[in-house]
């Protein structure tokens, strides 16, 4: 929980109502499951942190996680639940956000490729021609460094499944507390149980992560792993029939925090990636922190921890703040 | 050849061995067997397991492709599921 | 959950005609063969016959007789058939994943003959969702396998040598087809049939006189389906005026297009949504055949010819393989005028309205996607292709209409439990040989 996050999720809360019906907004809240008593002092500890931000969170016994999702395996230790928070279909998330933009009179335009930015202020495209700026905002995600040479972001690769629709066989989004560990896990290759429920009543399962795989194709021993323990956690989720098996690349920064602000070398430059897997979620906050920035007004969050300049020249220490896949990443089709 | 017998959302229906479910649904019921997502009645269209409009609950298990499925003795058909 | 890995020398995936000409070329020098096919018993859709119970044995030369000889080939040439089995995936180079009886399978192979045939192939046009609009080749599978037709009114529509088809055997099965309309010209017909060597031109004279009395139109199609809960009526054009036939079954499928989504998973390059093959019958990925309808819509006998090439060329037995090639020269020509003959018009691209469904799994109309500018946006945005057909129906519509590239194919390659998409249930296990 860093404040950008509980600061988007109040912002994707007052937003809601306006969001169309495509968007799929729903706020099934998260439940997070443990398996062991190391497990449950965990979710004690969750549960004092996101009281300390006035987030709504309850801690349940194994009765109450199973009352909650009875198709979850029946021996656990028990589960906090995250009741405000909502998942959402990104796509068409993103689709409203950029007709909202151009009711703004931003100009869009897609199937446009930057070959460069210019440090001066705005960018080359493919095609040789430029385009002026007085600031470039680089928000390409996992590819940002190819546009800003040696930005501290690595490519993050997870694969996700999707089932036909089975209506209630999942309420909520449902996150193993082992999730933390993958997240935080530098170097090995690790897998965590997640599922989100779609409104259409697919189940989409995940998680991995895998660091220096960058091509896209589907890795089978990862998705071995990855069902076998969702398995594990939902036994009943074998029977049920997949459409698809699809893989995307989170944006990971070595401190697990992203980069909102001016960039190192150029002030005319600036970013807004590394946001791991919690671009959808905290990309409205994101937005307004920049604006704020971009435009010398105050912030309604601190700035400082997200700041690009915090690696000039210094080597990168972990933290130990939460993330979690809330929202889920789009499914590249 | 000794005929099958199916039950078709609780009813028994009798049918040659070698039947596909497909075709015992549509003599018990006609072309409908199920709803699309937006509620509207539809019928297999391919015949050969590529279209998925066939797609029925078969013993407890849905989205089972009735033109692939050949009728057996007490299968349990739930259809417009 | 117990896993079953099986070893061979030669994987066939399809058992239609160019599956089991493969597998016969073969499995004939010894060489270990499995087929894999989804449905209950060999032969595919082109070969699918009534199996209820005791119905008149096909006599002579014709299709049928054909296909017995093949099965009885097939059944003494020593391959292995794993019916009712769907592949899934190709996880790992040589490997097959594959789900059989709700079961993962796995299938370490050396060399891999692809033969996924076709499908019908669907155009969108107002009402052609209401339950009794079907495939002709659909429709009389289904009906060879005791869909109810007798006495039906059946109207054939669409194109293709599949309607003359359809329409004889649903007649035979005493259905009452009230027409036959082909979109292409009498003219383009005339031609081809012209054109045709002595099997198949006695194979349409035969179609045709068993549907003597059934009106036949050219350069006609469908532009409407109407009904309540089951298609009653169509409306049908010849460009010039319109009129509504009364029927209780409307078969209408504008020809066939290749099934390649397994080519593609396994990385074969296409053209035109056709698998690249050499003089062999081999794709650009090593040790990857691929024969028939995949390669190229060009019919039953096409597809044994180029089957039983990819079979001895995958066996190491190229002298087999080179004595096929004249006659299989001849059965492209006949793919070439075939292409030329059933070429679709215009006007069925501009069938559906706004309101028409595009996409059937999800209820997408064709004023939606047609915002888009490629598969993936409109996937991506609308839900179009979204659903359990991956695309396949809509796609292949996408592909025709607005001429979209609709080639990205994940696994699995058709829907399977979550289960079964685990290609390790534990550590290792033993791959069993086959025989």
């Amino acid at each position: 929980m860093t404040p950008s996050t509980s600061y988007s999720s109040q912002l994707w809360r007052r937003l809601a109502p306006e969001l169309p019906a495509d968007v799929e907004f729903d706020s099934c809240g998260t439940l997070w499951v443990a398996v062991d008593e190391e497990e449950m002092a965990e979710v004690r500890r969750k549960h004092r942190v996101y009281s300390s931000h006035g987030l709504h969170a309850e801690v349940l016994s194994p009765d109450g996680v199973r009352r909650l999702e009875p198709n979850l395996r029946p021996d656990l230790a028990g589960g906090l639940l995250v009741s405000d928070d909502a998942v959402l279909y990104p796509p068409c998330a993103a689709g409203f956000l950029i007709e909202q933009a151009k009711r703004h009179g931003v100009q869009v335009r897609t199937s446009t490729a930057v070959a460069r930015l210019l440090p001066d202020g705005g960018v080359m495209l493919v095609d040789g021609s430029r385009l002026p700026a007085d600031r470039t905002l680089n928000a390409t995600g996992a590819w940002s460094p190819d546009l800003t040479p040696g930005l501290p972001v690595r490519k993050r690769k997870g694969h996700l499944v999707i089932t036909e629709r089975y209506p209630a066989f999942v309420r909520h989004q449902i996150v193993e507390l082992g999730y933390l560990k993958s997240a935080h896990s530098v170097f090995k290759d690790s897998v965590a149980f997640n599922v989100q429920p779609r409104r259409t009543g697919q189940v989409l399962i995940g998680s991995s992560r895998q660091f220096d795989a960058e091509h896209s194709a589907v890795d089978q021993h990862i998705v071995d792993r990855m069902l076998r323990r969702a398995l594990e956690y939902m036994p009943g989720l074998a029977g049920l029939s997949a459409t698809r098996v699809w893989t995307g690349h989170r944006a990971a920064t070595p401190d697990k925090l992203p980069l909102i602000g001016p960039s190192i070398e150029h002030d005319r430059i600036w970013l807004a990636t590394g946001h791991e897997g919690l671009g959808i979620t905290t990309s409205l906050g994101t937005a307004r922190l920049l604006a704020s920035l971009l435009l010398n007004r105050p912030t309604e969050i601190p700035p400082g921890p997200y700041a690009p300049a915090r690696f000039a020249g210094r080597p990168a220490t972990p933290s130990t703040v939460d993330h979690v896949d809330r929202t889920h990443s789009q499914e590249p089709a | 050849m000794r005929p099958v017998t199916i039950l078709i959302n609780g009813r028994p229906h009798q049918v040659p061995r070698g039947t596909v479910l497909a075709a015992a649904i549509a003599e018990a019921l006609g072309p409908a067997l199920r709803r699309s997502v937006s509620g509207q009645p539809r019928g297999p269209l391919c015949g050969m397991g590529v279209c998925m409009d066939c797609c029925v609950t078969v013993n407890g298990q849905p989205h089972v492709r009735s033109c692939l499925t050949l009728c057996e003795d007490a299968m349990e058909v739930r259809t417009n599921e | 959950m117990s896993e079953q890995v099986l070893k061979t020398d030669i994987a066939v995936v399809g058992a239609g005609p160019a599956g089991l000409a493969a597998a016969c070329a073969a499995a004939e020098s010894g060489l270990r063969v499995i087929v894999i096919d989804e449905n209950p018993w060999p032969g595919g859709q082109v070969w699918k016959r009534d199996k209820r119970g005791a119905r008149g044995a096909g006599r002579g030369a014709g299709p049928v007789a054909q296909a017995r000889r093949w099965l009885r080939r097939f059944n003494a040439s020593g391959a292995m058939l794993l019916e009712r089995a769907t592949v899934i995936a190709a996880p790992a180079a040589g490997v097959l994943l594959a789900e059989r009886a709700q079961q993962p399978l796995r299938i370490h192979w050396q060399r891999l003959i692809l033969a996924t045939g076709a499908r019908e192939l669907f155009l969108p046009f107002p009402g052609w969702t209401l339950p009794g609009v079907m495939g002709p080749g659909g429709l009389l599978s289904l009906a060879k396998q005791g869909w109810p037709v007798k006495d039906r009114r059946v109207a054939v529509a669409g194109s293709g040598p599949l309607l003359l088809a359809a329409a004889y055997g649903l007649k035979r099965l005493g259905a009452r087809v009230v027409l036959v309309a082909e979109q292409a010209p009498f003219s383009a017909l005339a031609h081809f049939a012209f054109t045709l060597g002595p099997s198949k031109l006695g194979q349409a004279i035969r179609f045709r006189s068993g549907l003597l009395g059934v009106p036949h139109r050219y350069g006609t199609w469908p532009i409407r389906a109407e009904g309540e809960e089951q298609v009653c009526r169509v409306a049908l054009t010849d460009g010039q005026r319109t009129w509504i036939e009364e029927c209780d079954l409307l078969a209408c499928g504008f020809g066939l297009t290749p099934s390649v989504e397994l080519p593609l998973l396994v990385g074969c390059e296409l053209k035109n949504r056709c698998v690249q093959v050499d003089d062999c019958q081999a794709t650009s990925h090593p040790d990857v055949y691929c024969a028939g309808e995949p390669t190229g819509i060009g019919g039953a006998d096409c597809a044994l010819v180029e089957g039983q090439i990819a079979g001895y060329a995958a066996s190491g037995q190229s002298a087999k393989a080179e004595a096929l090639f004249g006659r299989r020269s001849t059965w492209h020509r006949f793919r070439e005028r075939l292409a030329t003959a059933f070429a679709l018009r215009p006007e069925l691209k501009s069938l559906a309205t706004p309101e028409t469904i595009f996409c059937r799994c999800e209820d997408v109309t064709l004023g939606t996607v047609r915002r888009f500018s490629s598969w993936r946006e409109a996937k991506l945005h609308s839900r179009c292709g979204m659903g359990p057909c991956q695309g396949r129906i809509c796609g292949a519509a996408a592909h025709t209409i607005f001429g979209w590239a609709v080639d990205s194919v994940r696994p699995p390659v058709l829907p399977a439990r979550v289960a079964s998409l685990i290609a390790e249930a534990a550590a290792s296990a033993e791959p069993q040989a086959t025989r």
